[in-house]
């Protein structure tokens, strides 16, 4: 069967594969190169080697200043997401009647797309910070903690869900055995449930330490005009977007290379997550 | 005994409901602002709309007439059901090819797929946009290929998945039948198929009605704008004008589609989610 169906190449592989090297492919490789450029355009890059990779980390501040505040908001995001998330999920297996109820509610902020909700939430963080006569421009601070609540309403229903499959995976008679043994549920929380659930918490970490560091959308719509509370993926954007006039092309190769840097970092958080979750299948 | 179980039933209770009031009043407060007037929603975001701060739904006409809100909500159900067909036609067909023609080229593929999915959007942004508008790509039509391209790497390595657990003998005894690859695929494989490509079209669905950058990009704000495109642009004065209560209503009106789509497929939208999750 393997001979006839490679004469059907240009059926089942070529529409896939002609589309992915239009829009990832061909775009990906010239990327690379055009980050050891200086272009105003795609076709017209001069080689300048190094240069904007120095620049990055030279006299340009906007890209280390927006990898610490990414680097910051995604430690706060994950810990606070997964903390509630877990505990929602510990409430909603304990067998009452009406979870899936809960359940469908908690869930729903997560269909919702990025724009749409930085939108509704910067309508209420100002209403809140309007009645003391400021708004979420007045202090970075406000602008940081207002896209951690938003990522938090976002993303705890989406984690929830992950924690009670894991939960409702821990067979029953390890919490009876614990119980007969005189274990206090609090002991069993921490001796059996967390211990079980371990395989749902590397999931979820990384869910959110993926999701928190390419946040875009919701800075955008939140607070994306001030350049203090600019993460990464949006402090590229505006390096590509907000510049105009003579230095257009070291604005564009220095866009390049954040960008570069900027997937190295992603591909690290996600080989690391590979390597986490495979020890985990060895483990079991 | 039971009476302190139904103590601590009672608080878990409360605390579900406090925490249920908290995740919907966000969206009950856009509700009760869409039908508040311009002044009372900037004034008074968190007041209840009465007397002369009810608006109707006029803020609703405003929003459906002013952002021509009803062409970039086509655009997006136009864009979105395309864009999702053909990513489950396209991607399933390749996995059936790229598992069971095994071989170098076909392993290389499936690892050029799977690495397209860690590589952030910004990474390709520019050089991708460059290279749409150089083959006539930014259009409606032009863009579906865009997402075929842009999907396939999560859709190709979910289909491969599932299609290796698939026992070889059922595919190789159509052929011995007669059927062709084709007649095999559609009549016998891809049936199979049926749940992981539920979950496929159900995770690419939202991620393209929902998408920002790639279509302001492609696309622009003119009149084949898709939804968040339209909402940025109103949003952030890009019409000019903001019209506070318009404003509210698109967002209502963008949120809507979304919740009833929801509860419609909640049981499918949740499985393929987390099937997503655990798998990608």
């Amino acid at each position: 069967m393997q001979k006839t169906l490679k004469k059907y190449f240009p059926v089942f592989l070529l529409p896939t594969l002609l589309s992915f090297a239009i829009s990832f492919l061909v775009p990906f490789v010239m990327g690379v190169y055009l980050s050891f450029t200086e272009f105003k355009t795609v076709s017209d890059g001069k080689w300048v080697g190094l240069d904007n990779y120095i620049r990055i980390f030279t006299s340009d501040k906007t890209f280390t200043d927006s990898l610490w505040l990414t680097v910051k908001f995604t430690v706060v995001s994950v810990i606070t997401i997964n903390l509630i998330a877990f505990s929602i999920a510990l409430l909603l297996t304990k067998g009452l009647k009406g979870t899936n109820l809960f359940r469908t509610v908690f869930f729903m902020p997560n269909l919702i797309g990025g724009i749409v909700l930085g939108h509704i939430w910067s309508l209420i963080i100002n209403g809140v910070l309007g009645y003391f006569g400021v708004d979420i421009t007045y202090k970075p601070e406000y602008g940081f903690w207002g896209l951690v609540v938003l990522m938090n309403w976002q993303l705890i229903g989406y984690m929830m869900i992950i924690y009670i499959a894991g939960i409702q995976n821990i067979p029953d008679y390890l919490h009876e055995a614990a119980a007969i043994d005189g274990a206090s549920p609090v002991q069993s929380l921490f001796h059996i449930t967390i211990p079980m659930v371990m395989p749902s918490v590397t999931i979820c970490t990384f869910l959110t330490l993926t999701n928190s560091f390419k946040v875009f959308d919701q800075n955008l719509a939140l607070n994306g005009k001030s350049a203090e509370t600019s993460l990464l993926a949006l402090d590229i954007f505006k390096t590509f977007y907000d510049h105009t006039g003579l230095k257009l092309a070291q604005w564009h190769g220095t866009g390049q290379a954040k960008a570069v840097i900027f997937s190295i970092l992603v591909a690290v958080i996600a080989f690391i997550q590979l390597r986490a979750t495979r020890q985990k299948e060895v483990e079991h | 005994m039971k009476s302190k179980r139904s103590a601590v039933n009672f608080l878990i209770y409360t605390l579900l409901f406090a925490l249920a009031a908290v995740f919907l009043a966000p969206i009950f407060i856009i509700l009760l602002n869409s039908v508040k007037s311009n002044f009372y929603i900037s004034d008074s975001p968190f007041s209840i709309p009465s007397g002369e701060s009810f608006a109707g739904i006029q803020n609703f006409i405003k929003g459906f007439t002013q952002s021509d809100f009803l062409q970039a909500f086509l655009n997006s159900a136009f864009i979105t059901v395309f864009s999702v067909g053909g990513i489950v036609l396209l991607t399933s067909m390749t996995a059936w090819y790229i598992v069971r023609v095994s071989g170098r080229l076909t392993k290389i593929i499936y690892y050029l797929f799977v690495f397209s999915m860690i590589v952030p959007f910004q990474m390709v942004m520019y050089t991708m946009t460059y290279y749409a508008f150089e083959l006539g790509l930014n259009n409606r039509l032009g863009i579906i290929l865009i997402y075929i391209g842009f999907g396939a790497g999560l859709s190709v390595f979910m289909f491969s998945g599932f299609i290796k657990s698939i026992p070889k003998e059922i595919e190789e005894a159509a052929t011995i039948d007669g059927c062709s690859p084709i007649k095999t695929f559609f009549l016998v494989v891809f049936p199979i198929l049926k749940p992981t490509a539920i979950t496929v079209a159900i995770l690419n669905a939202m991620w393209i009605w929902n998408d920002y950058l790639l279509p302001y990009l492609v696309l622009g704000s003119g009149k084949s704008r898709t939804l968040p495109v339209a909402v940025q642009m109103a949003l952030t004065g890009g019409y000019g004008n903001k019209d506070m209560g318009a404003l509210m209503a698109m967002l209502v009106l963008a949120i809507v589609p979304i919740i009833i789509f929801y509860l419609f497929c909640q049981k499918y939208i949740i499985k393929g989610v987390v099937a997503g999750a655990v798998k990608g």
